[in-house]
């Protein structure tokens, strides 16, 4: 493989990283050979195939029974986005019966990359750990000789999201990401941001970001729509606790309006956000920044935005959320000292010289491209290096 | 820039009425540099309070019911008072959401 350093200044007009072209034209920065999951039952079938085929690995996660209408369809769509990014170079999707498998498959196929699907029902656990082992092995192997090539910074897809906030990611960490989106979006990126509950408080400044005011208009339903039909209609307080978290307060947020304010720094001063995507969808207006309506939980999340498309994800961090993605190379930005000295190896990206005045955003952002360079072209995350994978399907409400 | 032009809490508009503590363990009566991150302006003041690293510090004299600006913005009321230097949090300090 390659190593040739990325080329780390933002100014550069010939900002490149080496990446694997996928069959449908889509550029991946991980090589992955996933074993995924239908439903929950299947979780143990495709574990066993993971643990039998070195190189490949299970999403385990807990749902897919008895689901119907928009959460169904938002199912499907995380599965089959999730198949389809492309960090991911092939796909074994096993599950319980042979009708909903194959839903998933066809969707994956539908990027060109090899994919294969097994139902246990008439057949048993071992059958198809044997037949789906098998499929994986041939898969891996193959994959493993796929060669990265160079591309142009413009074929890379970068969301975002915080977590663990506090009063240090509005000063430091979310506007850092917030410059860098400035410096990419320009040079044709696209982008994405969410977190729909914490925008409550600075709704007033997000949706003068909308590119047009019809954009704004659909992103202020989205908004209106979780306000009425999540937050009133279930609440039993000011959501204290919740939103903002235990974490968020502890590191000295106090009020939501406080946190949605400091979170809405990740899109930085000049960015307009040009479609606003229901959870999991992929973008289809051409390059650019886009809004997603996800929940503020870390895993549900970056898990929608990976099923989304995005291949790498930028996250700042505070008080220090230590999560990751097994699909998406998870980078994490802080600008709190404390956290830095008390748990650093969960951080990519050193900001604490913002809040010392020694370090300007201009600085900091630069250091985040730079950062997100390397790891498209194969540097471990903290929390790749770490172990998370937390793949956290998002549910709209009960099952049947 | 030099240790003693390190900063203890920084603000990020002129308009606000809270600063943010960006340094560990500061103890009450601390003389404070601050920088106002929007326009560089500086401002010192008295820390009241011990206040973890994170946590915001009232720049004026803040009573109940008055509204609590961060970023130019209204970011909630004050549910208690507080004194210019102290500690505002939780305890004096609630969305106006929800």
């Amino acid at each position: 493989m390659a190593t040739k350093k990325g080329k780390s200044s933002a100014g550069s007009s010939n900002l490149s990283f080496w990446g694997w072209r996928r069959e449908n034209g889509r550029v991946g920065v991980r090589n992955h050979v996933i074993i995924l999951p239908l439903d929950d039952l299947s979780n143990a079938a495709c574990e066993a195939v993971a643990n039998n085929i070195k190189g490949t690995m299970a999403l385990p996660h807990h749902y897919g029974r008895l689901q119907f209408g928009e959460d169904l369809e938002l199912h499907f769509r995380t599965l089959i986005g999730a198949g389809s990014n492309p960090n991911v170079a092939a796909v074994v999707v096993i599950g319980i019966e042979d009708g909903w498998t194959d839903r998933v498959g066809k969707g994956i196929a539908k990027t060109g990359k090899p994919v294969v699907g097994f139902g246990i029902e008439g057949h048993g656990d071992i059958a198809i750990i044997a037949k789906a082992s098998y499929k994986a092995k041939e898969f891996v192997q193959w994959a493993s000789e796929l060669k990265r090539e160079e591309c142009d910074i413009s074929e890379l897809w970068v969301s975002t999201k915080c977590g663990e906030s506090d009063t240090t990611t509005g000063l430091g960490s979310c506007p850092t990401v917030g410059n860098m989106y400035d410096k990419l979006i320009p040079k044709g990126i696209y982008g994405v941001f969410g977190e729909t509950s914490e925008i409550t408080g600075a709704e007033h400044i997000c949706v003068k970001r909308a590119a047009t005011p019809a954009i704004g208009e659909k992103w202020m339903k989205t908004f209106k729509a979780y306000q009425d039909e999540v937050i009133e209609a279930n609440k039993v307080d000011d959501l204290s606790e919740s939103q903002p978290t235990k974490g968020n307060i502890a590191g000295g947020l106090s009020s939501i309006e406080e946190k949605a304010l400091g979170n809405l720094e990740k899109i930085g001063r000049n960015c307009t956000f040009i479609d606003v995507l229901k959870p999991a969808e992929a973008p289809a207006k051409g390059a650019g920044l886009y809004y997603m309506d996800t929940s503020s939980a870390a895993a549900e999340c970056v898990t929608l935005m990976a099923a989304g498309g995005y291949v790498v994800h930028t996250f700042p961090t505070g008080q220090g959320n230590i999560i990751g993605n097994p699909i998406v190379p998870v980078i994490k930005i802080s600008a709190n000292p404390k956290t830095l000295r008390t748990m650093p190896e969960h951080i990519d990206v050193d900001v604490t010289g913002i809040l010392r005045r020694e370090m300007t955003l201009d600085t900091a952002g630069d250091a985040l491209i730079d950062m997100i360079v390397r790891t498209s072209n194969g540097r471990l995350t903290a929390a790749e290096a770490l172990g998370h994978r937390e793949f956290v399907m998002t549910k709209l409400y009960r099952s049947a | 820039m030099s240790k003693s032009n390190i900063p203890q809490f920084l603000v990020h508009s002129p308009e606000d009425n809270v600063g943010v503590v960006v340094v560990e363990d500061l103890k009450a009566g601390t003389k404070m540099l601050g920088v106002i991150t929007e326009n560089e302006g500086g401002g010192g003041g008295g820390g009241g309070d011990d206040i973890p690293i994170g946590h915001k510090v009232a720049l004026k004299d803040l009573k109940e019911g008055d509204t609590v600006i961060k970023y130019g913005e209204d970011v909630g009321r004050m549910i208690g008072n507080a004194k210019e230097g102290e500690h505002v949090h939780v305890h004096n300090h609630k969305t106006k959401r929800w």
